[in-house]
């Protein structure tokens, strides 16, 4: 099965490269070097470009000379140069105070510094609030989409609150939660819950009828049908509402820490802002940045192997 | 088994339908009556929209006929049931399942025995050449391949009569053959009954027992036409060619009528 695998996203492989590498780990462990060499070149014109506009030569360009563009990008309260952005990242991560043996174990010191726990505090805030959303849109999808009963039933109050956009929720999160954690989840919650429910109902409802004909005609009664032919069939759609709510509780996780709690990511950021440490606004937002893409290939991958029957999975992930 | 009493028993059926485009009221199936014996490979036959895959879909249980009476194993049909399986032109392999899986899935329905459902299982896969494909998922397969899954699996659940609704036509010239030979080769060993919906005229020569030829709308029983001709046929044989020609000329007719009627 494996060996099969690998050799027919090999052959995809020539449409579609950062999809095969990112969902089938045979593959990816074989990546080809010269392609992912391919894949550092804009980044590494980025930032070339990037360190360019802290030296003379691109003060004195006789075209910009003097110009607000020079003026802005020259500025290292606007915009530092990257090394001052990964100087003020490694001092971000690293511990803030010397190594106390009697206070602490070699790793519990390791992992204290500013970035560490504020990492920490928004991967859990992000987890237990997508969790819940899974825990509670997934049944309730799959009993929307089995029962027309239950559809018109739900339907009409889900249609009015799934507009809403979560970050409207706020004042309403702040009263009722307070501030810390609670807030926070529950913005999360609402922000990966309606994408959740919406592809489960519809992954539900439009489950293939020749599957059911072929279950029914192979004997297949109600339960038989339900949990072997229309949960398989929808959980494409399933997984799909899966990808594009633990986007959007990644983009809640940050706004709600910019205003409801002290700690994580987004909240640091803003503070880094109010003190006018740009290079640590910088850094901040490269490790959120990080954080998504890894959570993102994390719930790929396992996509990936819950959907190696599916036929097309690159469609199904889009 | 019972050579005297038919295994399939229509009739005066009628099926209707209203039509999306006029709101008029179609006959889909009109005034049918049929007896199949055990054993008989019958071919449906007609150019499309003549019913016969609503014929087939009404004896499966999958659409209920307007009036008439329809028996099968000696009972009226009402629901789908694993007494008459089915074999779709499009496989309809379920595509979570491996190959392996879809032909189980059947005995596992049934309730039957570990031991009993991995016998029967590797029995089929072994009969249709697929135990090197036991854990392959049905994406993995070229379509030749699912539809000898499909076979298998629905051969798996022992039902006594074989509904095949077009399961060839999408598959080329040579796998198609290699496919009617393989049911041939079941057909004759086993003694199952098939009703087998074909618009391809020499496939109902080389497979049946008797074609049935059925008229465009509304879809009824044009002729019946036993094919006497001695086994295995010879598609380039005389005699093949004659009975060709015959049910060619009356399905040629019906085709007309049906771009006269500006389908």
């Amino acid at each position: 099965m494996e060996t099969n695998g690998a050799k027919l996203s090999s052959h995809k492989s020539k449409s579609g490269i950062a999809i095969v590498a990112t969902s089938d780990p045979p593959m990816a462990r074989r990546r080809n070097p010269f392609l992912f060499a391919k894949s550092l070149i804009l980044p590494a014109v980025l930032i070339l470009l990037w360190s360019f506009f802290s030296t003379e030569r691109f003060r004195d360009l006789p075209f910009l000379k003097g110009t607000v563009i020079v003026d802005k990008l020259s500025n290292p309260q606007i915009l530092p140069p990257p090394w001052v952005v990964v100087k003020r990242w490694i001092a971000y991560a690293l511990p803030l105070q010397p190594f106390d043996k009697t206070q602490e174990t070699y790793l519990q010191w390791l992992f204290s510094g500013e970035l560490p726990i504020d990492l920490w505090s928004s991967l859990q805030r992000v987890l237990t609030g997508f969790a819940i959303a899974i825990l509670l849109a997934v049944p309730l999808g799959v009993l929307m989409g089995a029962s027309q009963l239950a559809y018109d039933f739900v339907n009409p109050s889900i249609q009015i609150l799934r507009p809403i956009p979560p970050i409207a929720w706020i004042p309403l999160a702040m009263l009722w939660f307070g501030l810390g954690d609670p807030p926070a989840y529950f913005l999360i919650f609402l922000g990966a819950f309606f994408p959740i429910l919406i592809n489960t109902i519809s992954g539900v409802r439009n489950v293939d009828s020749i599957y059911i004909r072929a279950a029914q005609n192979l004997g297949a009664k109600r339960l038989a049908l339900f949990w072997r032919i229309i949960l398989p069939a929808a959980t494409p759609q399933i997984l799909t509402g899966i990808r594009v709510g633990l986007g959007i509780a990644f983009i809640c996780v940050i706004i709600a820490e910019m205003i409801a709690v002290q700690s994580g990511l987004g909240f640091r950021i803003l503070e880094a802002r109010e003190y006018s440490y740009t290079d640590k606004v910088i850094a901040g937002m490269f490790t959120i940045g990080l954080l998504g893409l890894a959570l993102d290939s994390i719930i790929t991958r396992i996509n990936g192997y819950l959907l190696r029957w599916h036929r097309s999975l690159d469609q199904a992930r889009n | 088994m019972n050579a005297s009493k038919p295994i399939i028993q229509i009739s005066n059926l009628d099926k209707q339908f209203v039509s999306k485009r006029d709101s008029e009221t179609v006959f889909a199936l009109k005034a049918i009556n049929l007896e199949v014996y055990q054993g008989e490979f019958i071919c449906l036959l007609g150019p499309s929209g003549c019913g016969k895959s609503t014929l087939l879909n009404v004896i499966a249980g999958f659409s209920a006929p307007t009036s008439g009476t329809l028996i099968a194993n000696g009972e009226p049909v009402g629901q789908p049931g694993p007494d008459r399986s089915m074999v779709f032109q499009e496989y309809a392999l379920f595509p979570w399942m491996t190959v392996y899986k879809n032909v189980a899935f059947g005995l596992e329905l049934a309730g039957k025995g570990g031991p009993e459902i991995r016998q029967t299982v590797n029995h089929w896969l072994h009969k249709l050449q697929l135990r090197d494909f036991r854990d392959r998922f049905p994406k993995d397969l070229s379509g030749g391949m699912r539809q000898r899954v499909a076979i298998a699996r629905a051969l798996a659940i022992d039902s006594p009569m074989l509904l095949m609704d077009e399961p060839f036509a999408a598959l080329d010239a040579l796998t198609r053959r290699n496919l009617q030979d393989e049911v041939l080769r079941i057909w004759e060993e086993l003694g199952k009954t098939i009703l087998f919906v074909t618009h391809g005229i020499d496939e109902s020569v080389y497979l049946a027992t008797r074609v049935i030829v059925m008229t465009y709308r509304p879809g009824q029983i044009k002729k019946i036409v036993p094919i006497d001709l001695p086994r295995p046929r010879d598609p380039n044989s005389a005699e093949f060619n004659g009975v060709e020609r015959q049910l060619g000329e009356l399905v040629a007719e019906e085709q007309r009528r049906r771009e006269e009627s500006g389908q």
